[in-house]
């Protein structure tokens, strides 16, 4: 259903891969072992335990799960940008660099020339008091491109994301533009300084179905066409499957299954990606009712020992209430349950 | 000193219907506001018990001159010391806390009472009724509440009453905007709808049950709005215009010590200048604290 | 200038034709609600000499029925005529003409205060939470519950008496004379409207601060001081702005108090002393020109707002 990204494809640039200075191969995003506790008082609460996840060079990767998984938090820490006080253990590392243990000047170079992000809600992204010209530019002029110049790749932007009289909508303020228009022009501004990577943080939630397909649309071109890799968070694995390479599935804090796509459709691992699966309405004709999942997500901090999810699993036996699962990996694929190997999903 | 609008309690409000508890859980709930706005209270009981026993309490007469003893440093016989015309300073406290309360309270009282008619009426009518009250509000907005009370003392004179009056008309239109601005609100719950099915008369509504939602936010306004009228008619009493010396007032008092000053003695002025202040910061920290609340139970 | 806004000036400049009209209806009619005879309340009680209820009741049209006595005194308002001053003897125009430049330095001054220090105490507070925020909240907690009749006694007190830095009183002559004797009054009358400035100014900031589009400026490699200057500061602007301009009003009358601490003679202390002696014509000038200054003050606050924020349109609202 989002297909429609075939015609950039042709001009797409192949994917490189990176060399550090050694000249081995670095991944482009290398998040291992990440941790991280919100002081609650007295006990830290955890929100992400041991998350380990890597994207290369011009692919694409989906990080999916309910809300309240983590999946914004990891992905907002790949930026350095971690929640008021809290505390990260594990790696992050852009290119080979860690940002956990970056200083300042790090972080900025990280932002400004490496890794940008495209935001769940436009609205609330773009400050609504300046002009739309302002956001655009500002990435650039914080590297110190000159203003005149900064204005013309802006404008060369608005262009390439389809924004009818580009010229006239820099002068243009948030408020006269619609949610999806909006969302364009925030890709275009996290495109404006050539990232190698884009963190989309469930970039088409706030926009209506048909604008949804359209934005996506664009930064798969988009992507493709620049050759970045993408991390794209959200919670719709329909989605996802459209445009990611791998997936990594999500809950509660941790790292539950990731494969690359076409297996995790065919042959789901997880109880929990299985779940999500069997509760997605399909189109197909002779497809089953979707089947909702019962309860309802839990964050990590609330979760019991053992596997978090064992609560609303219909597979969970008495060990999986008391063993919390590690994630075992297997050629391309990586499952944490206990009963993985039993075949119970088939 | 502000003659200024009170400062306006957070506006946008939904208050939850409130449950009824019983007096030792809410003791208990005001002290989990937090330590300060414990001692506030505390404060303002102190306050009214030492205005409400200033005949017991207090020393001496607030009135009896002793000119031998004209501005007496502190000491066992004048705690405070001794004014210019060795008046005690510690009595003339004491009952200057009487007149220092009962001006606000009045003015408080009374404008609480209209503000909330007039918001409600405003809100639950809506329409003409809305726009002449909502447009009459305004225009009292435009008088600064120290304006009116100098102009009513220009027409009718010194003394407590006029300054009392003009501050009554001039708060409430702060009340009656907060109140109609939540009534709105409140009004669009299912609850107050569900009232109206089952065929309550709006007055029944509006008494039993919306006035009583709204009443927590209206009287976090209204203790700051005390602290206000404190710091306002005791202005008034300073510049002459209020409470008439001799009477013990603790505005007049400030005013009467500006002499001993320029001797260099600070005492019978400031002793009622940190009265007046410990009662306007503790009006107002209860005021906040309250304000806070409701916007807690909100979330 | 297109028609929305210009209908939007039009209405609004109406309304304050109209509330000043209601005010001055007010303002005249309280020469009739004072007890007593007007001639003998507008005289202050003091033997009315033939001549001088002649020349009053010309002044007043007092011959005339109340309605055309409203008009006709209206009429030479509206010429620049309030009547003389019953205890200067001179033409109230002229005696706040006189004595407006002092207040209005005073004004300035105080406000350059409040801006100053309001700003930095708000924008200190909302951006060091924890110690140094809990110490400027009791600060500003504290400030606004001085009065300004108590801080001009205690930094008389400190300043004048004991460290003699300023002069007790008088408001001096010439630019830097004036700004050592108003310095004390400045700050008295600052004190309150400083605290006030300062809460808007944090709790303004503090909402911006955890708006998404300041962490997408952070994401983005916007250095902390820029994110800071152009969102958070730059989008709380609206509050910081309004409360400064309902301030102003607020300010002329509290100069009142502050004027008479300090014996500074401008037209806060003219107000006073005209209520003291009952000179009735100046405190009709006076209370008009407190309303007029307060309608104006919001006048440009509301013409303010679509500047600072382009959501708010002009004319949208009618109020």
């Amino acid at each position: 259903m989002f297909d429609k990204t075939t015609a950039g494809d042709t001009e797409a640039r192949p994917a490189t891969s990176g060399t550090d200075t050694a000249g081995r191969d670095v991944p482009l995003l290398d998040i291992a072992g990440l941790t991280l506790r919100l002081p609650d008082h007295a006990a830290a609460r955890p929100i992400l335990d041991g998350v380990d996840l890597r994207v290369d060079r011009g692919e694409t990767v989906g990080l999916v799960g309910e809300s309240g998984s983590g999946k914004s938090v990891a992905c907002r820490t790949v930026l350095g940008l971690l929640p008021k006080g809290a505390r990260a253990e594990g790696t992050v590392r852009v290119e080979g660099t860690d940002v956990l243990a970056m200083g300042a000047a790090g972080l900025r170079d990280v932002r400004r020339n490496k890794v940008a992000m495209v935001f769940q809600d436009p609205r609330a992204s773009v400050n609504p008091m300046r002009r739309v010209g302002d956001f655009l530019t500002e990435g650039l002029r914080v590297r110190g491109v000159p203003k005149e110049q900064a204005l013309a790749r802006a404008q060369e932007l608005l262009t390439e994301v389809g924004i009818r009289d580009p010229h006239g909508a820099l002068r243009r303020f948030p408020h006269q533009f619609s949610g999806g228009m909006l969302q364009r022009v925030v890709i275009a501004a996290a495109l404006s300084g050539d990232p190698a990577l884009l963190l989309a943080d469930e970039p088409t939630t706030a926009l209506d179905v048909t604008t949804q397909a359209e934005v996506v649309g664009i930064l798969r071109r988009l992507q493709h066409r620049h050759g970045t890799g993408m991390l794209f968070v959200t919670h719709d694995l329909e989605l996802a499957a459209a445009i990611c390479d791998r997936i990594y599935v999500m809950y509660a804090g941790r790292i539950v299954e990731s494969q690359p796509v076409a297996d995790l459709f065919a042959r789901p691992r997880h109880p929990y990606t299985a779940a999500l699966l069997a509760s997605t309405p399909r189109l197909e004709a002779d497809a089953a009712a979707p089947q909702p999942i019962p309860g309802r997500p839990v964050s990590l901090a609330e979760a019991p020992p053992g596997c978090a999810f064992a609560a609303r699993c219909a597979f969970a036996i008495e060990r999986c209430r008391s063993e919390a699962p590690a994630l075992v990996s297997d050629g391309p694929a990586a499952v944490a349950c206990l009963r993985a190997d039993e075949g119970i999903l088939q | 000193m502000s003659a200024s609008a009170p400062a306006s309690v957070k506006d946008a409000s939904t208050p939850t219907p409130p449950l009824r508890r019983g007096a030792p859980a809410r003791i208990r709930k005001l002290a989990a506001q937090g330590p300060l706005f414990t001692a506030a209270v505390l404060v303002l009981v102190l306050l009214v018990l030492l205005a409400v026993c200033a005949p017991l309490l207090a020393p001496y007469e607030p009135d009896a001159i002793d000119l031998k003893n004209s501005l007496a440093g502190t000491g066992p016989d004048h705690w405070l010391g001794t004014d210019q015309s060795g008046r005690d300073i510690l009595s003339r406290m004491l009952y200057g806390a009487r007149t220092g309360l009962l001006g606000p309270l009045a003015v408080v009282g009374v404008s609480t009472v209209l503000g909330i008619a007039m918001g409600v009426v405003a809100a639950w009518r809506g329409g003409w009724v809305d726009s002449l009250l909502s447009r009459s509000m305004d225009l009292l907005f435009a008088f600064p509440a120290m304006l009116l009370a100098i102009l009513c003392v220009a027409v009718f004179g010194a003394g407590l009453t006029a300054p009392v009056i003009a501050m009554m008309i001039a708060y409430t239109p702060y009340v009656g905007r907060l109140v109609r601005s939540i009534a709105r609100q409140e009004q669009t719950r299912p609850y107050i709808e569900s009232y109206r099915v089952q065929g309550w008369s709006g007055w029944s509504i509006c008494t039993r049950h919306l006035i009583p939602n709204i009443t927590p936010t209206v009287l976090a306004q209204s203790a700051i709005n005390f602290g206000y009228a404190l710091m306002e008619l005791a202005g008034l009493s300073y510049l002459g215009f209020g409470v008439q010396a001799p009477t013990a007032d603790w505005g007049v008092m400030v005013s009467e010590g500006q002499n001993p000053l320029l001797k260099d003695v600070m005492l019978p002025a400031l002793a009622p200048a940190t009265a007046i202040v410990i009662a306007v910061v503790a009006f107002g920290i209860v005021g906040e604290g309250l304000a806070d609340r409701v916007s807690k139970r909100e979330r | 200038m297109n028609r929305p806004l210009l209908r939007f000036l039009l209405g609004r400049l109406v309304g304050l034709v109209l509330v000043l009209l209601a005010t001055s209806f007010v303002v005249f009619s309280a020469v009739h609600l004072a007890p007593g005879d007007p001639v003998s309340f507008l005289m202050r009680g003091r033997p009315v000499t033939p001549q001088a209820r002649a020349a009053l009741t010309a002044q007043y049209h007092l011959d005339e029925p109340f309605a055309r006595q409203y008009l006709l005194w209206l009429g030479d308002v509206l010429g620049g005529d309030f009547g003389r001053s019953v205890q200067f003897r001179q033409d109230v125009g002229e005696l706040i003409s006189q004595k407006l430049p002092t207040t209005v330095f005073l004004v300035v001054y105080a406000m350059v205060l409040v801006t100053v220090v309001g700003l930095i105490l708000g924008i200190v507070s909302a951006l060091r939470p924890g110690l140094v925020d809990k110490l400027v909240l009791a600060w500003t907690g504290t400030s606004i519950a001085i009065p300004s009749y108590i801080a001009a006694t205690v930094l008389t007190s400190v300043f004048a008496v004991k460290l003699g830095w300023f002069p007790l009183y008088g408001a001096g002559e010439g630019f830097t004379d004036q700004l050592w004797h108003l310095t004390l009054p400045a700050i008295a009358l600052a004190l309150t409207f400083a605290g006030l400035l300062a809460r808007v100014t944090r709790s303004a900031m503090l909402d911006e601060l955890s708006r998404e589009h300041v962490e997408v400026a952070r994401s983005r490699g916007v250095p902390e001081s820029q994110v800071i200057r152009k969102h958070v500061l730059r989008n709380a602007l609206g509050p910081i702005v309004t409360v400064v301009g309902t301030m102003v009003a607020s300010m002329l009358v509290a100069t009142s108090i502050v004027e008479t601490a300090f014996s500074v003679k401008g037209v806060g202390s003219l107000l006073i002393n005209s209520v003291t002696v009952k000179d009735f014509p100046v405190v009709q000038a006076l209370t008009l020109l407190v309303v007029a200054a307060f309608l104006i003050a919001n006048l440009i606050v509301d013409l303010l707002q679509p500047l600072i924020d382009p959501r708010v349109a002009l004319g949208g609202d009618p109020k």
